[in-house]
């Protein structure tokens, strides 16, 4: 029995080297069935779970360290406020930000791209200028941009891709002139999975100079994310994509933008002093955080860092990258699936149509076998009119999805097939 | 998957894959758009009322097989109803796909619109099923769009 045993470890880690049976171990979540079945959860793009030890943090925090932070002499409020700035440090490493009051916790990749609307964008964008998106952005950067530009006379502009999902540069290129304000793009497509050339487009802007905002919602659990080398303006990624509960995230900028900025919410803790004539602002990062935060979450986001700081990451990410092969390879060979999104360069991200079958019905009957997928338009409408489809279904991965998944997906859709033919 | 047996019934499939009345209607004198923003299911339904009877009616759009076999059933359901019984017809219809209950008297009225019944086991997939109706109801009262979120 021990040979077999050992033939079995052996060979789940073989191809990549990631022994991803002991990492599910990490996530409770994992351990249920669904409709009788086993959980098969491919919806990492939209949320991902939660490993065991980030549960435990909050629940130390709520246990024994609950107060409110930055405001107590007492001896609770200071070892919230010691967990929280911890917390904060930690993010400041993960991505590598020269100082930790370049990271601003907000409530997600959303509210980070909202905060650098209302603080940058409504004080140095005016009428005529122009902010360049993509044709591949979510909503989350798409309609803040389009409020400030009705708001303030300015324009949107936007970076076509070709069919493969793919941006063209060139066309960006041609975009930027002297009236571009900012540049705000994705860093992965949450619909295709594309990974953009960032790097290269951030430095196209600073010809300019232009500051770029990255859209890391799909990126920063999947790679590894240096503000530094890429040398982007603003960064901003939601804790709840990440493995860390929802209500956490950050929002990167660089100190001396940051600075410059108007606040964004109003209240305590974002002040040194009030009086009915004057306000004067807090310094970095308190001047963006008005009010009591999500203290609990951005604490289990610190945990969610140090858990992927215990992992090999680098084996992580391939064998996500390997479970993306194997599925694109699985759902190709099956008669009426077409894959949307068929980027050189790809990350964890299926999304795919098949037919006349509308992603809806795929998305139930994949359900009744246990397997989550979204089933939508992935909040990127102009990305299905793009494609011309008014909705994809999504297979989204995490490093402790399995090939033996993949293979349940391709047989449930095998008989979605079956039952609509 | 006996559950989605009840759900994708034969019936509902012939209806998504060939829909009944699936055109625009030119001698519409009433429309109405409804969208399920969620899904992205998107119809227009259209209607030609005459001395407040359903003369004609049709839709358009895109949509789940649940959505598109509901508009097309729905369409042949109230052709020629009076305004007040097609208003009847989808107060029943939504009461079947939300309640338990298994009224003798809703079930007579809905006659072949019982294959939807299935769709109670589906919390998320009934405003699929709905959408139709709410946007027949919204053309039948003047209201150009419907959102069901």
């Amino acid at each position: 029995m021990a040979t077999i045993e050992k033939s079995v470890s052996i060979e789940r880690l073989v191809n990549t080297g990631f022994d991803v049976e002991r990492i599910r171990e990490d996530f409770p979540v994992l351990r249920q069935t669904v409709n009788g079945k086993p959980l098969v959860y491919l919806d990492n793009a939209a949320s991902s779970q939660v490993p065991q030890v980030v549960i435990d943090r909050g629940s130390i925090y709520l246990e024994d360290e609950h107060s409110n932070i930055h405001r107590g002499v007492h001896y609770l409020s200071q070892k919230a406020t010691t967990a929280y700035e911890g917390a904060r440090e930690k993010v400041k490493r993960f991505i590598n930000a020269r100082e930790s009051r370049e990271c601003i916790f907000v409530r997600g990749a959303t509210e980070g791209i909202n905060l650098v609307m209302h603080g940058y964008g409504r004080k140095f964008i005016g009428a005529g200028d122009e902010i360049i998106i993509s044709a591949m952005e979510h909503h989350a950067n798409i309609v803040p941009w389009q409020m400030l530009c009705e708001e303030k006379g300015a324009r949107l502009r936007v970076i076509p891709m070709n069919d493969a999902g793919e941006l063209l540069l060139d066309e960006y290129d041609a975009l930027l002139n002297e009236r571009t304000k900012l540049v705000a793009i994705t860093h992965v497509s949450n619909a295709l999975g594309t990974v953009n050339p960032i790097k290269k487009m951030i430095d196209q802007a600073h010809k300019y100079g232009v500051p770029v905002l990255i859209d890391g919602a799909q990126s920063a659990s999947h790679m590894l994310v240096d503000v530094q080398d890429l040398n982007c303006d603003f960064y901003a990624f939601s804790g709840h994509k990440m493995f860390a509960p929802t209500g956490s995230g950050i929002v990167y900028g660089k100190a001396e933008i940051l600075e410059k900025m108007n606040p964004f919410q109003g209240g305590g803790d974002m002040i040194k002093s009030v009086t009915f004539e004057k306000t004067i602002y807090a310094d970095l990062p308190n001047k963006f955080e008005a009010g009591t935060p999500a203290i609990a979450s951005q604490i289990g986001l610190g945990a969610a860092i140090d858990y992927l700081n215990s992992i090999d990451r680098k084996k992580a990410a391939a064998h996500e990258h390997e479970l993306l092969r194997y599925a694109t390879e699985k759902l190709s060979a099956i008669e009426g699936v077409r894959i949307i999104g068929t980027a050189r360069e790809k990350l964890s991200v299926l999304s795919f149509v098949i037919d006349d079958i509308h992603p809806h019905d795929i998305g139930t009957i994949l359900d009744q076998e246990g397997i989550a997928v979204r089933a939508g338009h992935h909040c990127a409408q102009p990305v299905m009119q793009r494609f011309n489809v008014p909705a994809t279904a999504r297979a989204s991965f995490a490093f402790y999805n399995t090939k033996n998944e993949v293979d349940v997906l391709a047989r449930t859709i095998e008989k979605v097939v079956e039952i609509f033919s | 998957m006996s559950e989605l047996s009840e759900l994708y019934q034969q019936v509902i499939l012939d209806h998504n894959k060939k829909p009944r009345n699936f055109r625009k209607l030119e001698s519409a004198n009433h429309s109405a758009e409804g969208f399920n923003p969620l899904c992205g299911d998107h119809l227009t339904v259209y209607l030609n009322l005459e001395d407040d009877a359903v003369k004609e009616i049709s839709f358009e759009g895109s949509g789940c097989a649940i959505s598109k076999a509901a508009a097309s059933m729905m369409t042949q359901a109230v052709k020629g109803k009076s305004k007040e019984d097609a208003e009847r017809l989808f107060s029943s219809f939504h009461e079947m796909v939300t309640s338990d209950s298994d009224e003798e008297q809703v079930a007579e009225r809905l006659g072949n619109l019982k294959v939807f019944s299935g769709v109670r086991e589906f919390p998320v997939r009934v405003k699929c099923a709905t959408l139709p109706w709410h946007t027949m109801h919204a053309a039948l009262n003047n209201e150009a769009l419907v959102s069901t979120e």
